[in-house]
């Protein structure tokens, strides 16, 4: 039947074996066209004027913007991620969420520092306890606490599960960072890109900054896959050790017969 | 401060953790190969990895 074979085909290529030859084939092409596409974003962003309000400070848009982007789009990675852990309990789901924690976390404290270094000379404070930057701090803890989790516990296969139901439950928090700027009056300015009436945003600042996400976009996935398959390994190495450390539990008997 | 010093502060911090997040996933990465060669040296292989039996060596 097409539906059973589209999912086996799916299952085949979820496989970590299949994963690490893919992994090893796209890895260099993605590195290469995020390489690409940062030095054109860099370019587009130093060569651009300033803002007619906010002058060359506006630069700090094309990383903050992404960053914050980015932040949220790793989480929603992960919620994927731990619902194909907690319905078909598949190892590979369990190697993406946990991967993409720190990668998040990192993306989170860069939204987090450059917006706040956006916000003094804007806002006149570095920083405000309004729903925008409450609601982006408490993910950036958020991640934390799942590294820590993950680290704490020596079964990788519960480790997974136990985060799997914190990082849906944390979901909650997504909607309510994008939409924290229309719900309540903050400080923090609305969408001006992603809008249902479109971008508000000048095209002249548009461009650099769509390019400039894409390219962080792609880092995250180059870098969400190649710590996915360091993380195959790292598991292949810990049960190649627990068969070693088994084999020689076995072994000695020879060894023992001669000294008697 | 000049508004210069908060837009390069900004890439500066940019810079710097995307560097060390590239670093650290690059370096985890080696480490772990190396792990994997070492042991595949002394002899230890996972069991899919492992030529299979011949029919001679399986009786």
């Amino acid at each position: 039947m097409p539906e059973s074979l589209a999912i086996t085909k799916i299952s085949d290529l979820a496989n970590p074996t299949r994963f690490l030859g893919l992994a090893a084939r796209i890895l260099p092409w993605m590195a290469g066209i995020t390489a690409i596409l940062f030095a054109i974003g860099l370019y587009l962003t130093f060569s651009s004027e300033g803002d007619y309000q906010q002058g060359m400070t506006v630069r700090i848009m094309y990383v903050h913007v992404p960053a914050a982007w980015l932040s949220m789009m790793c989480y929603s990675v992960m919620a994927m991620s731990a619902i194909g852990t907690l319905v078909w309990r598949h190892p590979l789901a369990d190697v993406s969420h946990k991967t993409a924690a720190p990668l998040g976390a990192a993306f989170t404290l860069i939204a987090l520092a450059t917006g706040s270094l956006w916000g003094k000379p804007m806002w006149g404070t570095w920083w405000v306890w309004d729903a925008r930057l409450t609601s982006v701090f408490v993910l950036f803890l958020m991640y934390l606490g799942l590294i820590a989790l993950n680290r704490a516990m020596d079964d990788p296969g519960k480790a997974a599960r136990v985060s799997a139901v914190l990082i849906l439950v944390g979901f909650v928090n997504i909607p309510i960072i994008k939409f924290s700027v229309d719900w309540w009056n903050t400080l923090h300015q609305p969408a001006s890109v992603i809008r249902l009436d479109g971008p508000t945003i000048d095209k002249e600042f548009l461009w650099p900054l769509l390019i400039m996400a894409v390219a962080f976009t792609l880092l995250f996935f180059t870098l969400h896959i190649a710590a996915m398959r360091n993380e195959i390994w790292r598991r292949r190495v810990s049960a190649q050790r627990r068969m070693a450390a088994r084999m020689a539990g076995h072994a000695p008997v020879k060894t023992s017969a001669k000294e008697a | 401060m000049s508004h210069t010093f908060y837009i390069s502060a900004s890439y500066a911090v940019a810079a710097l953790v995307t560097l060390c997040l590239i670093f650290w996933v690059w370096l985890d990465g080696r480490a772990r190969q190396k792990e994997l060669a070492e042991l595949e040296a002394s002899g230890i292989r996972r069991r899919s990895a492992r030529p299979a039996p011949t029919d001679g060596a399986a009786s």
